[in-house]
């Protein structure tokens, strides 16, 4: 198939950035959607001209890396990652528009590479169970039960790929962070710090510039990994036990 | 380093003194380690903040180490390429891990564990190093499942386990079909922990392009921060690389499109010996190619061979018919058929050769591919066998099936576009991992005094071929268990002199890195980074793949000299170097992939033995299984650099095997 792609250009995080008008000939459904601007980029490459810049790691929709606004949805029109979305979900003659991720915590780093460091920031201020290495119980002393060890998987299966921020119309991060505090708050390990986790991260994820929720949903909408709403229910509890116990 | 001490052989390289582990104390060989760690100095807590380390790589290696040793006290700077640890390509993996915890009671132990793994590397191993894997593989599970690694569970809330490729007893621990995800995201908050206490510096979107040796030691290295261009130098007393394997010479594997062999190759040419270049595992349950646009492949956890089962139409002209057309006694369950005490349980090298084998002899499955070989003819052949599910899912429900298997099955229907509920699924051979990278002495420290090497980029304990599920649990037993003890008996000998930038060896470092860079820029020419990638990934995977012969590897040599000396004159990288630019640092990987591709096929040549991944046709038994040769070949093959143009030097260090007897493998 042949498509016609407007694709954001920026050189640098304080250049000025504009959608560019581009042509593909010959695109296979078989190709996933990176697939597809490889060959862009090649093509851009044997013109002199330089090729896009995108971020990409496994392609295998598991590292989080790859994320783009395709057509205004974050990821493109299905719900999986833009590595794993294949050129079959496109229509020949279609016009595509690619960005990047918009949000005030994720800057431009180049054309559509983005800066998501304000998520490492959030597990850095708690994200995590303090146990050093050796010191741990053997493995069967702490039985979990596998309805919680299985909320807490669906949880944990959180990419960090920033698509419901980019969703959000708040640009707000409170999807991926109520994944981190339900996984580390179904199981008996994360019970010690669950108070003070979740409080912590709260603090950095505005301190970051990420916005408050209001409860529209679209983040979990686009999540390539299904992480349900209520993990911000799960989250919101927690903040609130959390400021009774200290109050 | 050791002069040349011989004629070149068969004009390609030099024989040099071999060489043996020092490191591991004498004694029985479970009380090794406990030894090994009761000898290692012991350094204050005080001194240990003065004392830095630099870790490169932050997969379940890298991630693990910097994290351990932060909690210890030193100062760790922390190196990955990517925009953050976490995406580490460990991340990807799929099966799970193993450990010798016996939970099922069905006779499993360390021993056993040890066992397996040695005889599944094919006895090219060092006993030692494999013994102290299986010994700390129980302690990483506990430690993962405190930081709250959501492990698969039982109802009764205990831990779950599976069988897994090339065993008989089930000590595989798995997070459904993400257990590489879960145990990284494990390493990955240990260490986000440490970067808020402040023992650990993180440095994300920055990539190693040179070590740094003062005075004969490893002391830094020389990093390019990817946003800015910026080269920068770090110092420290010590240098860890977690940089992972390098499958993507291959271009086309199961690997992250950003792994490399630069850190690695970079160590190479300073003195670090690469061992066993040519040991390529080649995964059997992969999604084949669709075409020549393909930027990767895909694996399909081998978990799916405990209840898949492996067929092929036995009649070449059903290739084209709907499988489910196809009667049971028309087809060839050639696996179980050949292999009656494995079956499709068979280990990976086993499994792949017999999957080429049916398509070469015609009985290949899924769309016809033209493929050109040795002697320039061409030929149209199906790559692909049957992967299928339908007993399964008539014997156990479909419900139980997806439980089990349903991401794996939802991820091929995306990719291909077929339902493997309703078809079954084709599968391939592939690309997935390289047991050979640097040499390491039992306390994984590198022929370079003070540089260390962890994970899939050293060569220790997965010999020729490599289990499932062991390959993660060696990264987070080196991270978590045996580095942070071998590392202190190095920094107690310290403290080392100081070192600054103004060092002549340090600026020449720099400068190297500068002057390369503004190479790459300034050559102007016409062909892309990606073509001379994917050519020389053509020539590796014909050549030096799953089947490899004299003839072969001597015109694969030619052909990538040929290649190597263009890119060098015609390679076309844009843009400038003070800003974000991906051609630019894919130019530098491919130019290492381009010297590294050599090495392999002259390790692969000069190895005249069939052994695990490595299949030379001229070494096969009657009935055509791989034929080792342990009277001439049972030592580990450590190259050391022959400087530029200078042809390489063989260090052989032999095989002592102890406490196991070494025997063929047969799996009949
Ligand atoms: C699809 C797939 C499935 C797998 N499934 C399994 C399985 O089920 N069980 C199992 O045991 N094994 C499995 N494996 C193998 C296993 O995942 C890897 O061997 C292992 O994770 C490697 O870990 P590592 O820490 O050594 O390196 P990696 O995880 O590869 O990490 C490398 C790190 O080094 C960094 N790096 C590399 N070069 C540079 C540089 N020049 N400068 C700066 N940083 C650099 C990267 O940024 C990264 O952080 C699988 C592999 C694949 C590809
Ligand atoms: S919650 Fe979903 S969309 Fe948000 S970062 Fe995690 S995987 Fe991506
Ligand atoms: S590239 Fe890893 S999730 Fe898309």
């Amino acid at each position: 198939m042949n498509l016609t792609l407007k694709i954001w250009r920026q050189e640098g995080p304080r250049a000025a950035g504009k959608l560019v008008t581009y042509q593909v000939k010959d695109i296979s459904e078989d190709m996933s959607f990176l697939e597809m601007l490889d060959v862009l980029n090649e093509q851009l490459n044997d013109n002199g001209d330089e090729p896009i810049a995108f971020d990409s790691d496994c392609r295998e929709g598991i590292c989080g890396m790859c994320g783009l606004m395709i057509s205004g949805s974050a990821h493109g029109p299905e719900k999986t990652t833009t590595c794993q979305l294949h050129m079959r979900s496109f229509s020949d003659g279609e016009t595509i528009t690619i960005e990047p991720w918009r949000a005030e915590a994720f800057p431009v780093v180049r054309d559509l590479v983005v800066d998501r460091g304000a998520f490492d920031r959030i597990i850095q201020a708690g994200g995590f169970i303090s146990v050093n290495t050796g010191a741990a119980p053997e493995a069967h002393s702490v039985p979990v039960p596998k309805v919680k060890a299985d909320r807490a998987f669906e949880a944990a299966e959180c990419i960090g790929c920033g698509a419901c921020v980019a969703a959000c119309p708040n640009a707000s991060g409170m999807l991926f962070m109520g994944a981190k505090i339900t996984h580390l708050g179904e199981l008996p390990q994360g019970q010690p710090e669950r108070y003070s986790r979740v409080v912590d991260m709260v603090n950095q994820h505005d301190a970051d510039g990420f916005g408050g929720c209001t409860n529209i949903g679209e983040c979990s909408s686009a999540c390539p990994k299904g992480i349900p709403l209520d993990v911000i229910s799960t989250l919101n509890g927690d903040l609130r036990r959390s400021l009774a116990r200290k109050a | 380093m050791t002069a040349n001490t011989s004629e070149l052989v068969e004009g390609l390289y030099n024989v040099g003194e071999p060489i043996a582990d020092t490191k591991a104390p004498g004694g029985p060989i479970d009380k090794k380690w406990g030894q090994r760690k009761f000898d290692a100095a012991l350094v204050n807590p005080a001194n240990r903040r003065k004392l830095s380390v630099i870790v490169v790589g932050t997969g379940l290696a890298g991630g693990a180490a910097s994290a351990t040793l932060g909690e210890a006290g030193y100062h760790v700077k922390s190196f990955c390429y990517q925009d953050s640890p976490r995406r580490a390509h460990s991340i990807a993996a799929q099966g799970g891990i193993n450990a010798a915890k016996n939970y099922k009671e069905d006779g499993d132990s360390i021993h056993r564990l040890f066992y397996d793994t040695v005889k599944g590397g094919d006895y090219r191993s060092r006993e030692t190093n494999v013994y102290r894997l299986a010994e700390v593989s129980a302690n990483i599970i506990d430690q993962c499942v405190a930081q709250g690694v959501p492990f698969a569970r039982e109802y009764g809330g205990l831990l779950d386990n599976r069988s897994f490729g090339g065993v008989q007893v089930s000590r595989t621990f798995y997070a459904r079909g993400q257990t590489g995800q879960q145990l990284l995201i494990g390493a990955y908050q240990a260490l986000e922990r440490q970067i808020a206490a402040g023992t650990v510096e993180a440095f994300t979107r920055h990539e190693m392009l040179e070590l740094v040796i003062v005075d004969g030691r490893a002391r830094g290295i020389i990093a390019r921060n990817m946003v800015t261009g910026e080269i920068e130098t770090h110092l420290a007393d010590a240098v860890v690389l977690a940089s992972g394997g390098y499958g993507n010479v291959f271009f086309l594997s199961t690997n992250a499109m950003g792994s490399n062999v630069t850190a690695s190759w970079r160590a190479h040419r300073k003195g670090a010996y690469f061992a066993n270049p040519c040991y390529t595992q080649i995964h059997p349950t992969c999604i084949p190619q669709s075409g020549a646009h393909q930027s990767k492949l895909t694996l399909m956890s081998e978990s799916l061979r405990n209840d898949g089962r492996i067929w092929v139409p036995k009649d070449p002209a059903d290739a084209d018919k709907d499988p489910r057309q196809i009667p049971e006694e028309a087809r060839d369950y050639y696996l179980e058929r050949i292999y009656p005490s494995f079956g499709n349980l068979v280990p990976r090298d086993i499994a792949s050769r017999a999957a080429k084998y049916q398509c070469d002899d015609g009985k290949g499955v899924g769309p016809a591919v033209e493929e050109t070989d040795a002697e320039g003819n061409t030929r149209m052949v199906r790559r692909g066998v049957y992967l299928d599910f339908a007993e399964a899912i008539s014997r156990l429900g479909k419900d139980a099936v997806a439980a089990k298997y349903g991401n794996l099955f939802d991820m091929y229907l995306r990719i291909t576009g077929e339902n493997p509920y309703e078809v079954p699924m084709r599968i391939y051979p592939a690309v997935h991992y390289t047991m050979g990278g640097l040499w390491v002495d039992y306390d994984l420290q590198s022929s370079i005094p003070g540089l260390f090497v962890a994970g899939e980029a050293n060569f220790s304990d997965h010999g020729a071929n490599r289990l499932g599920a062991s390959a993660l649990m060696q990264g987070l037993a080196d991270g978590y268990f045996v580095l942070p003890n071998t590392i202190r008996d190095y920094l107690a000998k310290g403290p080392f002199d100081k070192v600054t930038t103004d060092n002549p060896e340090v600026t020449a470092a720099h400068k190297s890195v500068t002057d390369r860079v503004q190479q790459f820029l300034s050559i102007q020419g016409t062909r892309s980074v990606d073509s001379y990638h994917k050519e020389l990934g053509a020539i590796m995977w014909e050549y030096c793949g799953m089947e490899r012969t004299d003839a072969g590897l001597r015109k694969a040599i030619d052909l990538i000299r040929e290649l190597r000396a263009d890119f060098w004159k015609n390679v076309r990288v844009l843009g400038k170097n003070e800003q974000l630019n991906q051609s630019l640092e894919k130019a530098g990987r491919v130019a290492d992939f381009l010297e590294l591709g050599e090495l392999m096929c002259i390790d692969a040549l000069h190895r005249r033995e069939s052994c695990g991944g490595h299949f030379r046709a001229e070494s096969q038994t009657e009935d055509g299984e791989a034929l080792r040769h342990d009277d001439e070949f049972a030592y580990v093959g450590a190259w050391e650099w022959g400087g530029e143009n200078g042809a390489p030097v063989l260090h052989k260090e032999d095989l002592v095997y102890e406490a196991i007897e070494m025997k063929q493998r047969s799996y009949k």
